[in-house]
This record gives structure tokens, sequence and C-alpha cells, in this order.
């Protein structure tokens, strides 16, 4: 059955407290998730004051702060620090975000810092995303043609076929949509989710791509794809403003479409 | 501990090339209900009394008859399909799984059977 409680390893307890040093007018508290599964202890939430007089305006600058001068062994994901590289996507005041592009302003109260949710935790921060990059991988993310390429140019587009793939061709691979899909949640192991969902889509509708029914055969599963009710958390959460619910359903349309 | 790789358990057993005929399905008998349903509540409100022989009357009218029949049929059908998905997503110890899927089909049939049963031999009295 689906576990609706944590298992008593995985319950979070009260962790360790970091004030401010100093006198700092501005203050914000940042209470962020912490685990060690080499530790043996239970995860816990440690609550850091970080001082904004001194911190640029990003959730991502507080946690490196963190990590600079109060607490070194907080682990977390990040590179490009410019939302074009989804490491340092996390759940942020209850919802799947990137760090780097989230503002600290626009949340109220204290700052709570989770992983991803319903992941496996490396550490911190840190999901383990082996299954989510294995099922992008299963889609066979990359352009299949029967015909050959001319031999003197690339493949022709047009501008209208281009716009079908702007969209979808913009997601980063982040996974906050996926783990913020309750279906996602019970069913990872079959379920693809929405990401990979929306990178088959991207070649669905490759006006360069030859193999749209062999796609579709792959797809057409009651777990692989049918395990989306339309509940719409990953349009909700994604922080690229992109659409996963709209190119699933299309997904099914097309799949409808060649049955009548 | 399996030693498979990340792959190779997505892939699983492959495509069930399965799922789009009970999805539109699904679509296709909610479309029905509503139709079905709306004329179920606008003829109960019609209804000049409850009293036992008027409804008796009312259900054995043949227009009736055969609406009602059609809507315990498409209701215990569309239903049989929702409790599919709600089983499939939250069930997950196989022995466990399989007995509650063939469970939910042997309700649903029960009751689809007994219902359109009901309406006939009302039906046959009148």
């Amino acid at each position: 059955m689906a576990e609706f409680r944590l298992p008593p390893n995985s319950r979070i307890k009260k962790g360790r407290n970091f004030p401010v040093t100093g006198g700092a007018s501005n203050v914000r508290r940042f209470a962020v998730y912490r685990y060690d599964p080499s530790a043996g202890d239970n995860p816990r939430v440690d609550t850091y004051e970080v001082d904004m007089d001194n911190c640029a305006p990003m959730v991502l600058d507080a946690l490196i702060k963190i990590k600079n001068e109060i607490d070194p062994t907080l682990t977390f994901r990040r590179s490009c620090r410019e939302g074009i590289c989804g490491s340092c996507s996390m759940n942020i005041d209850g919802s799947n975000t990137l760090a780097c592009t989230k503002s600290i302003d626009e949340i109220k109260g204290d700052v709570k810092i989770y992983p991803l949710p319903h992941m496996p935790i490396v550490k911190d921060l840190v999901p383990d995303l082996t299954n989510f990059y294995a099922q992008y991988a299963s889609i066979k993310p990359w352009l299949q043609s029967h015909t050959p390429p001319p031999p003197d140019r690339e493949r022709l587009q047009s501008k209208q076929d281009q716009e079908m793939i702007d969209e979808p061709a913009a997601c980063i691979l982040c996974a906050c949509c996926s783990t913020a899909c309750p279906s996602y949640w019970w069913n990872s192991d079959r379920y693809l989710g929405p990401a990979a969902l929306l990178a088959a889509y991207r070649w669905l509708v490759d006006s360069r791509d030859e193999v749209t029914g062999e796609r579709l055969d792959d797809l057409e599963d009651p777990f692989r794809l049918y395990r989306c009710h339309t509940i719409m958390n990953c349009t909700q959460t994604c922080p690229k403003g992109l659409n996963p619910a709209k190119a699933i359903a299309e997904t099914k349309k097309m799949l409808a479409e060649r049955r009548y | 501990m399996s030693l498979r790789t990340p792959l190779s358990r997505v892939l699983g057993h492959g495509s069930a090339k399965e799922g789009t005929a009970h999805f539109v399905s699904q679509r296709i008998s909610a479309i029905a209900l509503v139709l079905l349903g709306g004329w179920f509540l606008v003829s109960m409100y019609l209804l000049e009394s409850t009293a036992y022989l008027e409804v008796v009357r009312y259900i054995g009218r043949p227009l009736n008859s055969v609406l009602l029949s059609l809507l315990s049929v498409i209701v215990a059908y569309h239903s049989y399909l929702g409790v599919q998905v709600v089983i499939e997503d939250y069930v997950h110890a196989p022995g466990l799984k399989l007995l509650a899927l063939i469970g939910s089909r042997f309700a649903h049939t029960l009751i689809a059977v007994a219902s359109v049963y009901a309406v006939i031999r009302i039906g046959l009295i009148i």
C-alpha cells in the first residue's frame, strides 16, 4: 500500500540553532533540512540566522553564505546560479523551485528549505536522481530519422515547426515537476513523470523526427503515461514557466486520434 | 540487492500498448452519465409523489426502464474504471493488487446485473 507516514528513521527532528553574531538589524531565519545517511541519525531541521544586509537577494545566495560562513557541513547542489543548469532545485517555502531564481523577499516568515519531495536523499538537500535520469534516457531524447540528412547542410525546419518545440525544449531537467507530482510519488518506478513526458513530447512534435509512431507505442502504457491524472502540480511549480501537463494531455490526444 | 542498471529497471517489461481505450472509455462514459444523470434528477424532481406504487409505475414505463437500466450499467462501468485506477495508484503488494482488481470487477458486474434485473422485474410486474 502507499505509505502516508514516513518510516521511523525518516521522521524529522528538531535540529541545531545558529544565531546571528554581531549587531545585525536585518535578520532572516532559514530552516534547512539536514540528513546524513552515514551518521545513522534521523533527519533534522537546523535553523540559521542570516544578516541580510550582507547577503545577496536569492535563496541560493543565502545557502552559499551559510555554507561559507556558518556551517560548512551543509550540502546542496548548485552551479550556474542563473536558472539554466537545474542543479539547485529544492523545496522552498512549500513548493519546488530553483534556489537561484527564488528571491528571499518573496517569502514571508522563516525560509523553509527541504530537498525535492519523496526522493531518496544522498545528503541534506541532495536527492538521488538516478531513476529520474534513467527515465529521461528511456524516452530516447535524440533525433531519429530514416532519411539521411542533406550532405551539404543541416535538416531544414519551418519557423512554425521550430515554434512547436521551443517551449518543451526549454526544460532544464531540474526535476521540480516530477517530484511535485503525487502520482510520481506513489509510482515513480513505473510512471515516467512530467519531466520525461515533456521531453518525449518535444520529440513527438519535432518535424524532423521520423519515429513518432514508435515513440507513441513506447508511451502507450497504463503506468508510463496514463498515471497522469491531470493534477497540474507540474505546471504550477515549473520554475521555467513550462507546461508539462499540457504536453501530456496533447500526447494522450495524439494516442486517441490515431485510433479513430 | 539488484545489480540491474537504472535504465533496465525503467524499461522493465516494455510498454503494455494499452491505456488509451481505458482513457477514452472513462471520458465517454462520463459524458453519458452527465446526460443520463441530468435526466434522472429532472424526472425524480417531476415525480408527483414518492409513494411506493407511484415509483413502481414510474420505473415500469418503457422509456424509464430503458434509461434506468442504462444509467445503472454505465454508473457501474464508470465506477469500475475509476476504482481500477485507484487500486493501481495505491495498492502495490502484488497479490493484494490482483485480488482487489478481480474483486472490484466482480462487485461492479454484480451491481450492474442486479440493478438491471430489478428494473426488468418491476417492468414485468406492472
